[in-house]
């Protein structure tokens, strides 16, 4: 059991580092114009955590870790929901005008 | 097919970042996003545990009513504190989703009560202990940016040294509570880790928030990365590891944006609507001061103008007006320009967000180290909102706490327009030579009525 849980937990941490060098790269690589974007984007992705949430809130019944399970699923949904929404705002904006553009360089 | 679907999940949400990498990009990127995110969720509806869809469901509707109405209300001024206040949500799901665990093992498969793995409640107690500080320091500089508290740094006697103990504290509860598993303990964990949280963001100053909220956006990661440890969830773990990496990489931009390092930032006490003693040398020297009809006939004969925006222009909502300013200079064949300095505004990219709200097409609008080298080319500078970015003293004033800071070199132009409302110093405190200088016209006055005075002016 022992060296189980310490091989998921390894596999974890491979994940984990594998991710960051990712993000790093990636992240990088955004416009700085972007960077209001980039907050709302990975403020609504990181409310994924609604995932843990609803497997508490899932079984039948209710007790504590249900209703905390549920109050997990209200909070993530409010920023997922509005992450993605103000992100559309804010990317739309930056859309509309390139059309409109005299050209200029 | 739990873990394909979920790996999917991930990809599509890396392809989300990878998408802002420009404006044409970034839209699917945001779709990617979405799909991810509804991929994720349907993924863990279908597990065999999760059977209560009505309850589930009405809290999705809840959570994301209330979310929608909020996105779609506000104004693009208040998004720093929007975005503070949502990674306080954050901070507080990953509270909850960890307590939830700690009182059903059994449903997340890491044990049973009172007898959960060791790894387990180690990844269970650092993942409440980074949410909870991410939610009382989102919550803070909420406050802060909202202006419901002052944005002026509190410093008090051996403050980080408090932090340190209290730290330490929390090190010793964590130990605990992996060994006697109790209840008092976590929530004990919890109420000091809210407690720490405060207490961090508590010394740091309104100009300093673009770092704060880079750093909690950092903190809302490592957040969910904690929990995705805790459940084994690899979508989880990546997904807390790129907001992590990204809220990171955006303290570290703005942190060099003001040539400090992180650390100095995080210990505080700079910043803030700090006295003005120090510009006592500067009371005698004069400052040429104009009016709108000065400010448009100016501009009207110059050949380029660089309008360089401030946190100012969006306190007054001027960028509408600014941007019809800018209009009417293009018709004459003018070239205009905007200059962004990377710690503008409340949060990064702030202006570029409201110049865009205002129409302003986006290739008019210019980094710092794209723009820097046409100062000198430039027959006026319109510094609108903001002060301590221009300040020529961070070139040559060693003594200056802004010394080192990159800055716009609106000196270098032919003239420089400069709306303010008053002579007060910028949030560094610190006097700005430029207001002395004999090609400088100071236009005092709201920045939104100053735009809209000029317009006129110039359409006359």
């Amino acid at each position: 059991m022992e060296a189980h849980s310490s091989e998921v937990f390894v596999i974890g941490l491979t994940v984990f580092f594998l991710a960051c060098i990712i993000g790093y790269y990636v992240v990088w690589s955004v416009t700085p114009a972007l960077h209001s974007p980039l907050m709302g984007v990975t403020n609504a992705i990181s409310s994924v955590i609604i995932v843990g949430a609803i497997l508490a809130a899932g079984p039948q019944g209710f007790d504590t870790s249900k209703i905390f399970g549920l109050i997990g699923v209200v909070l993530a949904s409010v920023n997922i929901f509005g992450g993605f929404l103000v992100t559309y705002r804010m990317l739309s904006m930056f859309k509309k005008k390139t059309k409109k553009t005299k050209e200029k360089e | 097919m739990v873990a394909i679907l979920y790996l999917i999940s991930a990809l599509l949400f890396i392809f989300a970042l990878r998408g802002l990498s420009h404006p044409e990009s970034s839209r699917m990127g945001n779709i990617f996003g979405i799909t991810g995110m509804i991929i994720a969720v349907f993924t863990t509806l279908m597990f065999k545990s999760v059977l209560s869809y009505y309850e589930i469901g009405a809290a999705i509707l809840i959570g994301g009513a209330i979310g929608s109405f909020i996105a779609l209300r506000i104004e693009m001024t208040a998004l720093p504190q929007l975005v503070a206040a949502f990674h306080s949500l954050v901070g507080l799901a990953a509270v909850f989703v960890a307590a939830a665990a700690f009182y059903d093992p059994v449903a997340f498969s890491i044990g049973k009560v009172g007898s959960i793995k060791t790894a387990s409640l180690v990844e269970m107690s650092i993942g409440t202990f980074i949410g909870a500080i991410t939610f009382s320091g989102s919550v803070l500089a909420f406050g802060k940016l909202q202006g419901t508290i002052s944005g002026k740094p509190i410093v008090f006697k051996f403050q980080h040294f408090i932090n340190a103990l209290i730290f330490l504290l929390i090190i010793f509860l964590i130990v605990l509570f992996v060994i006697n598993q109790s209840p008092t303990i976590f929530w004990t964990i919890v109420i000091v880790s809210i407690l720490l949280g405060f207490l961090v963001v508590i010394p740091i100053g309104g100009a300093d928030m673009p770092v704060v909220v880079s750093m909690l956006n950092s903190y809302s990661g490592w957040a969910a990365c904690g929990i995705g440890f805790t459940l084994s969830n690899n979508l989880l773990i990546i997904t807390g590891a790129l907001v992590g990496a990204s809220g990171a990489i955006l303290s570290y931009i703005m942190s060099k944006g003001m040539n400090r390092s992180i650390i100095n930032v995080v210990l505080g006490g700079f910043g803030g609507e700090q006295d003005t003693s120090a510009s006592k040398d500067n009371s005698d020297k004069i400052v040429k001061q104009g009016n709108a009809e000065d400010a448009a006939y100016i501009m009207k004969n110059a050949d380029s103008v660089i309008i360089v925006p401030g946190y100012g222009m969006a306190v007054a909502q001027a960028q509408h007006a600014l941007r019809e300013m800018g209009d009417i200079l293009k018709k004459e064949g003018i070239e205009v320009r905007y200059a962004i300095h990377p710690v503008a505004g409340r949060m990064p990219g702030h202006m570029n967000v409201l110049l865009a709200e205002a129409n302003v097409p986006y290739e008019e609008v210019l980094e710092l180290d794209e723009i820097n080298h046409d100062f000198p080319m430039t027959e006026v500078s319109f510094v609108i909102g903001a002060n301590d970015v221009t300040n020529p003293a961070a070139k040559t004033d060693e003594s200056s706490p802004i010394f080192g800071m990159p800055i716009l070199d609106v000196e270098k132009s032919q003239s420089v327009l400069f709306v303010k409302r008053s002579m007060a110093t910028g949030y560094s405190g610190v006097d700005n030579e430029l207001f002395y200088r004999d090609n400088t016209t100071m236009l005092f006055g709201d920045a939104k009525k100053m735009c809209e005075d000029i317009v006129k002016s110039l359409s006359a």
